[in-house]
């Protein structure tokens, strides 16, 4: 071979490396990006396609196991441990059935492989807990309609689908006005993944509760890409608290990278999902919970006694704060008394009906009022919200 | 703004500069490891593990090294002596490297370990504006800077580079000289893999304290793409490496502006910059790939 030869079949050689590499950068940042907690628009078809045999079938009864597929591993400090937590609750309530649980459920076929065998094990209600296993539970539930199912946070259903959520933003607000009230200098640090509409109309809700007690507050929101990269948040976290934000919050898989990293510098954190407080013993102030445990053993009993259809889980269930399935985490041990009275009181009126974080004028973030005074938003809407409000420092792609 | 954002390239970059290092050694022998992926999140996994264990993260630093280097030597075994294709056998191993780790690391994902923190070197981290930026990391940060002109030194300066390098360009003379090839390359593929165990120890030890699933995150690929861009000089590989962790930075700080820039574009920019790496390389005159690698890609090796 002569040298020019070899040359140019090197340089061939390099070139074709660095696109392998390229692509595959691509597919393994990609993998690593497990799960969509939420809703990613408030379109709302009811796909029910199997009409024909759900008739006389009766999904959910005579089950000798309840299924939980989780996209994560059960102990992240976030989503998923959260729905872990709810399967630990009906196992308890129901002695009698076996609790089957599959962690690290990627959301693509082989989640209907999970459930296929779960359905085998005598699983007659199962719950696919990530947004992704939408898809794959309507693919299992059209082939057994004996089968229910109990999906987190879709906006599908089918004759044997149910899904159900939680209306996080309403801790997240008052999470806010804590952290309104104990930031000193009014910069808020949010760590996000991807502009999806729960992810801003909890970014929204945080500043609308902490501008209710300090108008001057800003929240400065840094979109990662990804749903829980460590890597990625620490870099997040450390040039959130480099440009002066003194208390960090996020809307991540798991956080806790985030927390240590604030504890470590010393500044405060808001937490998501679940109770990190053990985390940060110095600078947790609060935070946003899901509280699966008592909806998930109801929605066991309901689909046991055959009495799914009709109820309220049949369709698009939205569990609130009044109805304990989201609630505030506990508060950290150096959050001055008066402030965890008056999130308290916030919180009461919030219960109570005469608070409305959403109530207008409500501006976005070049001065549009985009909630009039005196109109409500249905869940619907505040599900597709597409806009940041003021005070909110971040852009969200056009 | 800028300092936070050099500060916050050496942060994010170490751990990819760290296995591009290693990877750097293992290709100027010949052989591409493209489980360096595997690697790294196995040295992720046991030097947290073993931060967890005996709580000292030095240990955990070794172990992560090691942990790194075994899985790199099922590469070294498959290729070198089964004369396995070494891009299908690195990917196998990248994949196994992900499934391995995640398997293992389910019990450490709620874990806390005293790790590596930043320390402040005396005197030199007062220095206005560049000490912030170059004096206040945790050591592994100050160990890697320190290996890049060590490596330098060993492969241009020295007799066990000019084997290595033999090893990846004309085998015939180790022959000649009494040296088995397959030893030199066997060796500098273990070397590439505790290069990248230890870079996957800083991911998790040292920069994020923590053990996810699958958290290297596509770092170990971006780092042998490095070395091809650094065209297999350990000084330009660092570059490259902290160019990658900027561009991480900078779309952060760029974020925090509020400048009407898509954070979907954002995204982007560290693979954008691969790229442009690419038809750099594509534009050189002259070749700086070892022989080997190209023998193997043609089919022969």
């Amino acid at each position: 071979m002569n040298t020019k030869k070899r040359v140019k079949i090197q340089k061939k050689t390099s070139g074709m490396l660095l696109l392998l590499l390229l692509v595959v950068s691509i597919v393994v940042s990609g993998c690593s990006q497990p799960s969509n907690p939420a809703n990613t628009g408030a379109s709302s078809n009811s796909a029910s396609s199997n009409a024909g045999t759900s008739e006389e079938v009766v999904p959910g009864v005579d089950g000798k196991a309840i299924g939980f597929i989780f996209v994560g591993t059960k102990d992240d400090y976030g989503y998923n441990q959260a729905a872990y937590l709810g399967s630990v609750r009906v196992e308890e309530a129901y002695p009698d059935l076996k609790v089957l649980r599959a962690e690290n459920v990627p959301e693509s076929a082989e989640a209907e492989r999970v459930m296929e065998q779960m359905i085998q094990e005598g699983a007659k209600i199962i719950f696919p807990t990530s947004y992704g296993h939408l898809e794959p539970a309507l693919n299992v539930a059209k082939r057994h309609p004996d089968v229910l199912f109990y999906h987190q946070g879709g906006l599908k259903t089918a004759d044997n689908l149910g899904t159900y959520f939680g209306t996080i933003w309403e801790p997240v607000y008052l999470a806010g006005v804590a952290a309104g009230k104990i930031s000193e200098s009014g910069k808020l640090g949010f760590i996000v993944s991807v502009p999806i509409p729960q992810v801003l109309l909890n970014i929204n809700a945080f500043t609308l509760g902490a501008r209710s007690v300090n108008p001057d507050a800003t929240t400065n929101v840094v979109f990662t890409g990804s749903w829980c990269d460590p890597g990625q948040q620490a870099n997040a976290a450390n040039s959130l608290i480099d440009a002066g934000a003194d208390l960090l919050t996020l809307h991540q898989d798991c956080m806790k990278t985030v927390v240590e990293t604030a504890e470590r510098s010393g500044i405060k954190t808001v937490g998501y999902h679940a109770d990190a407080s053990e985390l940060a013993p110095q600078g947790w102030v609060t935070g946003s919970e899901w509280n699966w445990g008592d909806l998930f053993v109801d929605m066991v009993k309901v689909g046991m006694d055959g009495q799914f259809k009709g109820s309220q889980y049949a369709g698009k269930y939205r569990g609130t704060l009044a109805d304990d399935v989201v609630k505030l985490s506990t508060f950290g041990s150096q959050v001055p008394a008066d402030v965890v009275t008056f999130v308290e009181e916030q919180k009461a009126a919030l219960l109570a009906g005469e608070l409305n974080p959403f109530a207008g004028p409500i501006h976005d973030q070049s001065g549009n009022v985009r909630i009039a005074k005196g109109q409500l938003l249905t869940v619907e809407e505040l599900e597709s919200m597409d806009y940041l409000v003021e005070g909110v420092i971040g852009t969200i792609p056009q | 703004m800028i300092a936070d954002i050099l500060t916050g390239a050496i942060r994010s970059g170490t751990s990819v500069m760290l296995a591009s290092q290693g990877e750097l050694v293992s290709e100027r022998a010949g052989v591409i490891n493209l489980g360096t992926e595997g690697s790294m999140l196995c040295g992720a996994l046991g030097g947290f593990a073993v931060t967890v264990w005996s709580g000292n993260p030095w240990l955990g630093t070794l172990a992560g090294g090691i942990c790194g280097l075994l899985i790199s030597l099922i590469h070294a075994f498959l290729v070198l002596s089964c004369g396995a294709n070494q891009l299908a056998t690195g990917l196998t191993i990248m994949f196994f490297g992900m499934g391995v780790t995640a398997f293992f690391g389910k019990g450490f994902v709620s874990q806390q370990i005293v790790g590596f923190n930043p320390v402040p070197i005396p005197l030199l981290a007062d220095i206005p504006y560049l000490g912030k930026i170059l004096f206040n990391h945790d050591p592994l940060t100050y160990l890697s800077i320190l290996l890049v002109p060590v490596l330098w030194y060993v492969i241009f300066r020295t007799r066990l580079g000019v084997i290595l390098r033999a090893a990846g360009e004309r085998e015939d003379v180790l022959f000649a000289s009494g040296i088995n090839p397959k030893l030199v390359r066997y060796l500098a593929v273990l070397t590439g893999g505790f290069l990248a165990g230890i870079g996957g120890v800083q991911l998790a030890v040292a920069y994020t304290h923590s053990w996810v699933e699958n958290m290297v995150a596509g770092r170990g690929v971006v780092a042998v793409a490095l070395v091809i861009f650094a065209s297999w000089k350990p000084i330009k590989a660092m570059i490259g490496a902290y160019l990658f962790g900027a561009a991480q930075a900078l779309q952060l700080t760029v974020q925090q502006q509020g400048m009407a820039i898509s954070p979907y574009f954002l995204f982007m920019v560290p693979y954008v910059l691969t790229l442009v790496a690419l038809l750099i390389v594509e534009r050189r005159k002259q070749s700086q790939t070892p022989e080997a690698l190209g023998k193997v890609l043609a089919g022969s090796g």
